[in-house]
């Protein structure tokens, strides 16, 4: 066994794992942070994506042993006092979700993409998606609510 | 106070997303149980093999392991098979299907063997050290090599691997294919594809010992069928056995089945006293979850000179796989009934040999015989413009089916609700700005331009809103296709559905909240839906063929007018007049001639509780319960258009625009009927240019993940341009059709008739689906005349 030392959320976590233990299943069934989705096994679907140190990973990428001493946020800690973050809000608005599985990830994946493309075209939104597959929606949706979001967010900032 | 605002055909946002958008959903994976064990299946890397001997001997030393069994030492669980509840035609040859195979590995992942374990990694290793010893038979993998006599057989017992045969039997003039001006041979093929919903496929089971009850929260989209079904294969009594089907992940006809996983989860949790947890990963997905499509059809079309379609003779032959699941022979027969397409025909002919593979099982997958039929009629509508001379508006324009606003016998024997094809043609074609890319087309041909421009059309009908029971009932299919809604007005104002379709991202909650609302002068937040738990809401026949809408959303409106009924009765009690003194206007009861004397339906609701005061004989408590049973099925209809760019050096294609006019009756909420068509259609391009099922010449699964099986991006996809027609179905009261399999109907063809239309001028008539750049490639170069 393994002893990792990390921060969710906010929150410092530490725990005994097996060290073949992958991060996202750290999060869901060792710390019960089930909103991460897993959707396959070849890091293909991004249904896992997380924040570490601010940036979009696949957390079933990752050991659990490998982020030891960094931070990592997952949708549960996207928000704040309540109220939905603008993300979550634009998607909700835009009917950017159907059966919500993949929902987590695209929104992790979108809070790390907004960050450093505040102001993105379409197609750079769809070209930022491309490690997220979602299969109820055509993507058409999601594309519009990033869209929002990002006027939204840049508005605040304003 | 009334709520007098209409939310019916608003798109109101979703009450569903708050928890899925927080990480707050309640998929099976997220559920954990005290105790809990987790199931591994060992499963056969081989297409097709006897069983000599299973060993788990290894497997139970291991620690960790609580039992490991062979599918011969779980005999005894089983009261029956997995169900199959379709057996279409009396002499259908069919063998049991038991959850873990004892005699032969049928498919590469057939299960052979199973483990418990207290951890998931624990139950996978020791599935990795059960010993099976097997003596590899020859697979049976081409459809026609299969079907004839003398090949190796998948089920010994059944003699044949062509193991059903069904006709619809004909309609109209069958002369017009002997006798027609003009006639063309077509063949069409469409290659198995998985449903890949997002979330695969779980289930948990817990028990409790001393009362022999047992519940399944499974990712599902049956939990009704489920329970009936499972309680035959595990001989759990129906009354002891509960269904969930917590928030389910997309299904897309992945779903629509019972599995041998959620059989061996409750038998182990009986056996074992404790609850049992499986999860599918992707790649497991992909080799045992039912597949679908894997159709090879010949086509005889008749027509008249000027490309007026007369008649479609269509013989099909469908890859059932290693074993039926649910439904799998009845899903050729689902598109058996639209092979005229939305066109005025005179004769009619199709019938289907389903022939048993070593391959996965196959069943429906969104659209489930619908998109195979529409690929073919759109396809070799096509086909005989170009044989025509004519441009492939034109021959669809002469051949639509006149309107008609009630329903009207077709030649296929069934009834069409109401249709009008040629205003949704004639919108899609200008949205899409038709002339113009034609004349785009022309300029880049004749300066023979690299890319060239292809434009598709695909004019659809569907059958959906399975479906009239008696219909069913002629079918040979075991259940009915009724619904079922149950509403409380509860005595604080509020009021709950109890509904028995199991939505899976369709957004029921906010819908049905819409409907009761108008009718019931509440809001939609007022208002909770319940569904997916057979304890909550008994009563259902669960979420498929696009049928939610159009007769759950039918058994609603029934409820919701008891309950008027009721509450007028007892308004008129409190108000002391008349019933028929009173109307219900602007959400509540008020006395005709002395607006002042109201009674709101809460207000009502709190009367029927407290039942101080009630008529004589009047039952306390708001409450109604209804059932639909549909006479007709819906028939949406309408017309997408693809404008496609191929590299003709690279085989390469981009879709420009992407156009789609559907007609799908009455709309109840705009945002979530376009989110249908934007996934259907999404659906549809996947399968027309990327997603394929490939095994190898062993029987081995090729595209066994993610990576090798191409679900599409946002990078993949063009933008959707929407618009509707609207016309009401007679079928119900709501004047809906179903819209969640309408895109994936269209697309197909939609996109191969504009990728060949590209190439068109260069000799190319046909292009194999997907059209990956490859076939494409390979596609001119054959046309002009072969060479590199």
């Amino acid at each position: 066994m393994a002893r990792v030392s990390v921060t969710v959320n906010g929150n410092a976590r530490e725990a005994e794992v097996e060290p073949r233990t992958l991060l996202v299943y750290f999060l869901r069934e060792t710390l019960g942070l089930t909103g991460t989705n897993v959707g396959c096994d070849t890091s293909s679907c991004g249904a896992c994506t997380v924040l570490l140190d601010g940036e979009s990973v696949k957390s079933c990428t990752l050991l659990a042993v490998q982020v030891e001493g960094r931070e990592v946020t997952t949708i549960e800690g996207l928000a704040t006092d309540g109220e939905m973050h603008p993300i979550q809000d634009a998607f909700h608005r835009n009917h950017g979700l159907q059966c919500g599985y993949c929902t987590p990830g695209m929104i992790m994946a979108t809070a790390s993409f907004l960050k450093e493309t505040p102001d993105p075209t379409d197609e750079q939104v769809r070209e930022s998606l491309e490690g997220n597959l979602c299969r109820c929606t055509g993507y058409q949706n999601i594309v519009k609510s990033i869209l929002d979001a990002a006027g939204t967010m840049s508005g605040a900032k304003a | 106070m009334a709520i007098t605002e209409k939310f019916v055909g608003q798109s109101v946002l979703r009450k569903e997303d708050a928890s899925l958008l927080t990480g707050q959903g309640s998929f099976v994976d997220n559920l954990t149980l005290p105790g809990m064990l987790y199931l591994a299946v060992v499963r056969s890397p081989f297409a097709h093999a006897r069983i000599v001997k299973v060993d788990v001997s290894k497997a139970r030393e291991m620690p960790g392991v609580v039992g490991a069994w062979s599918g011969e030492e779980l005999a005894g669980e089983w009261a029956g098979p997995l169900p199959m509840v379709w057996p279409i035609t009396e002499d259908i040859k069919t063998s049991d299907h038991w959850p873990i195979t004892r005699d032969k590995a049928r498919f590469q992942g057939d299960g052979v063997a199973v483990v418990v374990a207290e951890s998931r990694g624990i139950a996978d290793d020791a599935a990795e050290v059960v010993a099976v010893e097997y003596e590899q038979l020859t697979p049976v993998l081409d459809l026609e090599e299969g079907a004839k006599d003398g090949s190796p057989l998948v089920h010994d017992e059944l003699g044949t691997n062509a193991v059903v045969h069904w006709s619809h039997g004909g309609g109209g003039d069958q002369g017009v294919f002997d006798n027609a001006p003009v006639q063309l041979r077509l063949r069409y093929e469409a290659p198995r594809i998985t449903p890949s919903p997002i979330e695969p496929r779980g289930a948990l089971a817990s028990v409790v010992p001393a009362m022999g009850e047992f519940t399944l929260w499974t990712s599902t989209q049956i939990p009704h069928i489920a329970r009936v079904t499972l309680s035959g294969t595990t001989g759990i009594p129906e009354h002891k056995l509960r269904i969930v089907a917590p928030d389910v992940g997309g299904a897309f006809g992945a779903k629509l089945n019972v599995y041998a996983e959620e059989a061996l989860c409750l038998a182990l949790a009986r056996r074992t006293g404790r609850a049992i947890k499986w999860i599918e990963d992707r790649s497991v997905s992909y080799a045992v979850t039912a597949q679908g499509r894997g159709v090879i059809h010949d086509v005889e079309v008749a027509a008249t000179e000027e490309g007026k379609l007369l008649g479609f003779r269509v013989k099909e032959l469908a890859d059932m796989g290693a074993y039926f699941q649910l439904l799998t022979p009845g899903i050729p027969e689902l598109g058996g009934w639209v092979y005229m397409g939305p066109y005025d025909t005179q004769g009619y002919w199709y019938e289907f040999t389903g022939v048993m593979t070593n391959k996965a099982p196959t069943d429906a997958v969104r659209g489930a015989g619908r998109p195979e039929a529409t690929y073919v009629v759109e396809r070799a509508v096509d086909a005989l413009a170009r044989h025509v001379g004519k441009d492939p508006a034109e021959v669809r324009r002469i051949s639509f089916a006149p309107s008609h606003a009630e329903a009207k016998p077709s030649l296929m024997g069934l009834q069409i609700d109401s249709a009008d094809y040629l205003p949704a043609f004639e919108r899609a074609l200008e949205l899409a700005d038709y002339d113009q890319y034609r004349k785009e087309q022309g300029a880049r041909r004749e300066s023979g331009e690299v890319k060239q421009i292809g434009i598709g059309l695909s004019s659809y009908i569907e059958m959906s809103g399975l479906a009239p029971s008696n219909i069913l009932g002629a079918l040979r299919y075991a259940a009915g296709g009724w619904e079922a809604a149950q509403v409380r007005c509860q005595p604080s104002g509020k009021v709950t559905l109890n509904i028995g379709t199991s939505p899976h991202g369709q957004g029921h909650d906010t819908v049905w909240s819409q409907i009761a609302a108008d009718e019931l002068g509440v809001h939609p937040d007022d208002v909770e839906v319940l569904h997916g738990d057979t304890s909550i809401s008994p009563l259902g026949m669960d979420t498929y063929g696009s049928r939610s809408i159009s007769i759950g959303g039918a058994a609603l409106v029934v409820a919701l007018q008891k309950i008027k009924d009721r509450a007028r009765t007892l308004a008129a009690h409190e108000l002391e007049v008349a019933e028929d003194d009173l109307e219900f206007r602007d959400g509540a009861f008020r006395v005709q001639g002395a607006p002042e004397k109201v009674r709101t339906i809460p207000e009502l609701a709190a009367s029927a509780w407290t039942a101080h005061d009630l008529p004589d004989g009047y039952e306390p408590d708001l409450t109604a319960i209804a059932t639909w049973d549909p006479k007709n099925f819906t028939w949406p209809f309408g017309t997408h258009v693809c404008i496609a760019e191929v590299d003709t050096e690279t085989g390469a294609t981009h879709l420009l625009r992407y156009v789609a006019v559907d007609d799908c009756g009455v709309v109840m909420n705009p945002a979530i009927v376009d989110g249908q068509v934007h996934g259907g259609v999404a659906f549809g391009i996947a399968e027309a240019l990327y997603e394929e099922i490939l095994y190898d010449e062993a029987g081995n699964l090729v595209t066994g993940t993610l990576t090798q099986y191409l679900v599409p991006s946002a990078v993949e996809m063009p933008a959707f341009e929407l618009d509707r027609t609207v016309t009401p179905s007679p079928t119900n009261p709501l004047g809906v059709k179903g819209i969640g399999e309408a895109g994936t109907i269209a697309a197909p063809p939609a996109v191969v008739n504009a990728i060949v239309d590209a190439v068109s001028h260069l000799g190319v008539t046909d292009v194999g689906k997907p059209a990956t750049p490859e076939r494409v490639w390979n596609a001119i170069r054959e046309a002009r005349g072969g060479g590199a």
